[in-house]
């Protein structure tokens, strides 16, 4: 029996995703061990004609991180869904937008007029700009076309399960590795589609090993203003913790270390919207009845929708900043 | 042809719901723009309720409770106080004017506040004109044709 | 106290050791006269009028007062012998010698046989008996007054003669001094119209009204000499059943209910800022409750209608909707006036020959027999204008039917009219409690704009309000006769009883359910719910709704960060499905 095929991509990423696959120790040898890596980019030469000789359907899993910020990511992300037997959204980027999503405050003019002109470390007078398409003697040369608005995988092409995290921690990827094998190899059904894996059902909270009491805040605090107590709730002392409206997987790292979650999984399982849910919870604790007060209170937390959408920007019901 | 927008309301059951029934009752004339939602209180308003409607078209929401100390719950009109401002905010971050997102107390016996209240809210949002939400959607259709106009990245 | 058996006038009796013969005699019923004397402050034997004949058990006799005279065993008291009524005869002359003219003293003389008294008569008032001194002394513990100067010369007062802010003004000195030396007097010259209000401090120890419920008598600690010195106490020893206790303190008791009837009725409009009727400002303007408690026979008046130089009235204007049916007031009908009204004009025409005006805007005789009532009423000759009251002004000096001018259009005849009248009655606005939001707030219910409460349905729902088991009955609810409020009460009632009977609750099938497989725990919803419904399970790690505290207000279910939390029957799919569906 031919092994099953592998693919691995990156659309927009930082490669932290490739970088956790890498994390998984031994475990990776098991996967080329396993699986015929038929397309990774990031470690194996194969290009994308390689994969358009590929027949549809032919290759059993398809890890995608990065989101889709281009016509070329796009494009990508169109070959592997018709390639593929089995699409993942791997990574945050994929499912929910992550800090490429944060694109979405800003226009891609916007942004591109930074970086190619107002950046302070540039020097560009003649406002050389990327061109979609560039007449050259030798022909057309062509440059993928950045999208104004950055999207999830799911939002682009059908997606068949989902790995979440900022990057997915390399112990989830092992345990969801030896699903796959299990299912692969020993005829295990498949998962419902749209199944959410490697992660926890549950929000971060519940890896959390803080104390948690009833909460009541008269004002926020910023991480580098106070040294949080070691066992009390985060959110408890102030801090704009986003574990409650993030789903869980990752072991609560970032809180058993001292800083606040950030909200890298996404929102848990039943949550439409990790920010309205973050803002429906940080309204529920705030301890005051005085209109005044309660303006000055939400104050205190600088670039709310940036800290709530960090890493959902995209897959949030308003998908973007309106300009 | 003037615009006219496209309202919804989050009515607590107790107060603003009932007061909006006597605004009928009491034949108070009020603009037919707003389309009400009952919930059991104004604390029940998840932020999400308010950015959903908002991205499923709609130019202006109003979320009407009891009057402060008079909530049938107790105090979950407070709760909608202070997630109302924060709700605003976000709205406000995301581009959106916060002047389309209201908050108002009615009570069970105010049917022609309400009225006003519905009256005021349909001027200011038909002043704002209305909320296109750019690329709500993926139309993947058009993504598709731009893309074959390209020539495809990979030609 | 050891008993002694001793006789009175051959009578035996057993009493304690070293008491005074006067309590024997007294139990005996054999009367001694006193004018000093007040059980409740030491004996002083001042006035001798008292005095009785003594025998010890050796036969020997003397003249001793019995109001301070200990009793010991086998002692023998006369209180009639020709001996004693000399004595008696003689201490009471030496006292008219100084004050003849006090009945008191005469009543007594007329009993002794005193056609004239031996050393003439005085013209003083004062005996010295001293009680005065010693009750503010021992009872009120006040100590304003006392005695100056000596023998001849020696008379009662303040401390050096001037008015003396340690006087609390009990009256208590006026009320036992035995001639009627000592007075209160009206200092702010007031002219006293009912001379039945004593100008004395309220009783402090009363029922507060005749059928007052219950019928027993309180003390007013306003009034009380106690709450002012600490002391006092005379009721507490006056009573023999023990009930008095000055020490008990309103207390807050709390106590668990399963329903409750809300019957905190309604407040009246006080009129004095409608100034054009002049309540306040001109004399015999009074308000229906005021009229209403005129003719209750247990009333100031003892149920006479009578103006306040206590004449009875000429004519009267019973003037409707003060304050009702007004924008600037209430714009809603106060629902009773009209037929009370009647009945006052009914009552007026019994007790008087008065004249009857009734200044009304529209009749409202809605309910069984009242229109046949308002004929009857026309039928006894009573004044009916249909117009609305503009003015009540003081009639001017000419003017001979009456002393105010009672301005209004009758409309029947498109007129202007004066009405002179001796009396005016204000039918005043029937309103809610100023503090009705406050009682709305605390039982979770709805108040209206005029701050009536809110029943949950004005047609099917009448009686029950927006809280399960909090009903409604009466005046709280709106304005109502007794017919109605009865008719409402009893249907609260029921609704209770039908609620209680039943010994358990029928909830709705709306209330929060958290997902324990979502739920992470982070206890964000547990402060949220205002009743405690939710609670934090420590051995599962994850937070959990009791249904039955629980109210279906679905703030936990907005607040669930990780939407774990479901409303029932408000759950966030729904509500998505409603906003897409109204914007679709």
């Amino acid at each position: 029996m031919p092994k099953p095929k592998l693919g691995l991509y990156w659309a927009a990423s930082c490669g932290g995703c490739e970088i956790a696959v890498l994390d998984t120790e031994l475990k990776v040898l098991e996967i080329a061990d396993f699986f015929d890596i038929v397309f990774w980019p990031c470690a194996m030469d194969f290009k994308v004609d390689d994969v358009r000789a590929i027949g549809d359907g032919e290759i059993t899993l398809t890890l995608f991180n990065g989101a889709i910020r281009s016509s070329d990511n796009y494009e990508m992300a169109q070959l592997l869904r018709r390639k593929s037997k089995l699409l993942c959204a791997f990574g945050s980027c994929a499912a929910d937008g992550c800090i490429p999503g944060l694109a979405n405050f800003a226009t891609a003019e916007a942004i591109q007029g930074f970086v190619y002109d107002a950046s302070p470390s540039t020097v560009n007078p003649e406002h050389v700009r990327p061109q979609v398409a560039w007449q050259a003697p030798e022909g057309t040369l062509r440059l993928p076309k950045l999208w104004n608005t950055v999207r999830t995988l799911p939002q682009v092409v059908d997606v068949d399960y989902i790995v979440p995290g900022c990057p997915p921690q390399p112990d989830q990827i092992k345990l969801v590795v030896d699903a796959v094998v299990d299912i692969l190899a020993n005829g295990k059904p498949l998962p419902p589609k749209g199944t959410v894996l490697g992660a926890n059902p549950r929000a971060c909270c519940e890896e959390c090993p803080r104390k948690r009491d009833v909460k009541k805040i008269r004002a926020f605090v910023r991480p580098q203003e106070i040294v949080p107590d070691p066992e009390i709730c985060l959110l408890e002392q102030g801090l704009v913790c986003m574990g409650p409206a993030t789903r869980g997987g990752c072991g609560a790292k970032c809180v058993k270390a001292g800083v606040p979650c950030r909200g890298c999984y996404g929102p848990p399982t039943g949550v439409r919207d990790q920010g309205a849910k973050m803002a429906s919870a940080i309204g529920g604790v705030i301890d005051s009845t005085d209109p005044e007060e309660i303006e000055r209170i939400i104050a205190g937390i600088p670039d709310l929708a940036g800290t709530f959408y960090r890493f959902s920007l995209p897959n949030s019901m308003l998908r973007r900043r309106q300009v | 042809m003037s615009f006219e927008p496209n309202l919804v309301g989050f009515l607590c059951t107790w107060c603003s719901y009932t007061g909006a029934d006597l605004a009928g009752t009491a034949r108070v004339k009020y603009p037919p723009n707003l389309k009400v939602i009952r919930v059991m209180c104004s604390g029940r308003v998840d932020p999400s309720f308010i950015l959903a409607a908002l991205a499923k078209g709609a130019d202006g929401v109003l979320v009407c409770g009891c009057h402060p100390g008079d909530c049938h719950y107790v105090e979950g009109n407070y709760k909608c106080q202070r997630r109302l401002p924060i709700t605003r905010r976000l709205v406000g971050e995301m581009g959106i004017d916060v002047r389309r997102v209201r908050l108002e107390w009615v009570s069970a016996s105010e049917g022609k506040r309400f009225g006003e209240v519905v009256n005021d809210f349909t001027e200011q949002v038909r002043a704002l004109g209305p909320l296109r939400l750019q690329e709500w959607g993926f139309d993947r259709d058009a993504a598709d044709a731009e893309l074959a106009h390209e020539g495809g990245a990979h030609a | 106290m050891p008993k002694v058996d001793i006789t009175v006038d051959g009578r035996p009796i057993s009493v304690e050791e070293g008491s005074y013969v006067l309590q024997a005699a007294e139990a005996l019923g054999i009367d001694i006269p006193t004018l000093c004397f007040f059980k409740y402050v030491k004996p002083y034997a001042a006035c001798r009028i008292c005095v009785v004949e003594a025998r010890d058990r050796r036969g020997r006799t003397r003249i001793v007062t019995a109001c301070n005279y200990p009793a010991s065993e086998g002692i023998e008291i006369l209180t009639r012998t020709p001996r004693v009524v000399a004595a008696r005869r003689l201490n009471l002359e030496m006292l008219m010698s100084r004050c003849a003219s006090m009945p008191v003293l005469n009543d007594l003389a007329a009993k002794l046989g005193i056609e004239k008294p031996r050393w003439g008569t005085g013209t003083d008032t004062c005996i010295l008996c001293g009680l005065c001194v010693r009750v503010c002394d021992e009872i009120v513990g006040a100590q304003a007054i006392g005695f100056a100067s000596r023998g001849a010369a020696r008379y009662v007062t303040t401390p050096f003669e001037v008015d003396s802010e340690a006087c609390i003004l009990c009256g208590a000195c006026a009320a036992l001094c035995p001639t009627g030396h000592i007075r209160m007097e009206e200092a702010g010259g007031r002219e006293v119209v009912h001379s039945e209000i004593t100008l004395g401090p309220n009783a402090a120890i009363a029922v507060p009204f005749r059928q007052a419920v219950p019928n027993a008598p309180r003390i007013d600690p306003e009034f009380c000499v106690h709450f002012r010195t600490g002391g006092c106490k005379v009721c507490a020893a006056v009573c023999p059943k023990e009930c008095i206790s000055h020490d008990d303190a309103d207390r807050t008791e709390e106590f668990g209910v399963g329903t409750v009837v809300l019957a905190t009725g309604y407040a009246d409009l006080d009129p004095a800022p409608l100034k054009q009727y002049g309540y306040g400002r001109l004399p015999n303007v009074i308000t229906s409750m005021e009229f209403e408690r005129m003719n209750n026979a247990a009333g100031s008046t003892g149920g006479r209608i009578l103006t306040e130089r206590g004449e009875e009235p000429r004519t009267i204007a019973i003037l409707h909707c003060i304050g009702s049916r007004d924008e600037d007031h209430h714009p809603y009908c106060s629902r009773v006036c009209c037929m009370y009204a009647l009945k006052f004009a009914h009552l007026v025409k019994e007790k008087t020959s008065a004249e009857v005006y009734q200044l009304y805007i529209d009749m409202r005789a809605f309910g069984k027999g009242y229109e046949e009532f308002f004929h009857r009423i026309l039928g006894e000759g009573v004044n009916v204008i249909r117009g609305k009251a503009a003015e009540v002004v003081r009639a001017g000096e000419d003017c001979e039917e009456g002393t105010l001018l009672v301005r209004c259009e009758d409309t029947l005849i498109s007129k202007f009219r004066e009405i002179p009248v001796d009396m005016v009655v204000l039918c005043t606005a029937l309103e809610a409690h100023g503090d009705a939001k406050e009682v709305a707030r605390r039982f979770g219910i709805s108040v209206g704009a005029d701050g009536w409460f809110i029943e949950r349905h004005p047609k099917l729902g009448p009686v029950s309000t927006t809280t399960d088991g909090v009903f409604l009955a009466g005046g709280c609810q709106s304005p109502k006769d007794i017919p109605d409020a009865v008719a409402q009460g009893s249907g609260a009632a029921a609704q209770a009883m039908s609620l209680m009977t039943r010994g358990e609750v029928e909830m709705d099938g709306a209330y929060a359910v958290i997902d324990e497989e979502i739920c992470s725990g982070c206890r964000l919803c547990n402060d949220l719910c205002p009743y405690g419904a939710i609670g934090f399970v420590a051995e599962r790690k994850v937070s959990s709704v009791n249904p039955a505290l629980c109210k279906a207000c679905g703030t936990c279910a907005a607040g669930c960060p990780s939407g774990a939390i479901r409303a029932l029957h408000f759950a966030d799919e729904q509500i998505f499905a409603e906003i897409e569906g109204i914007l679709s």
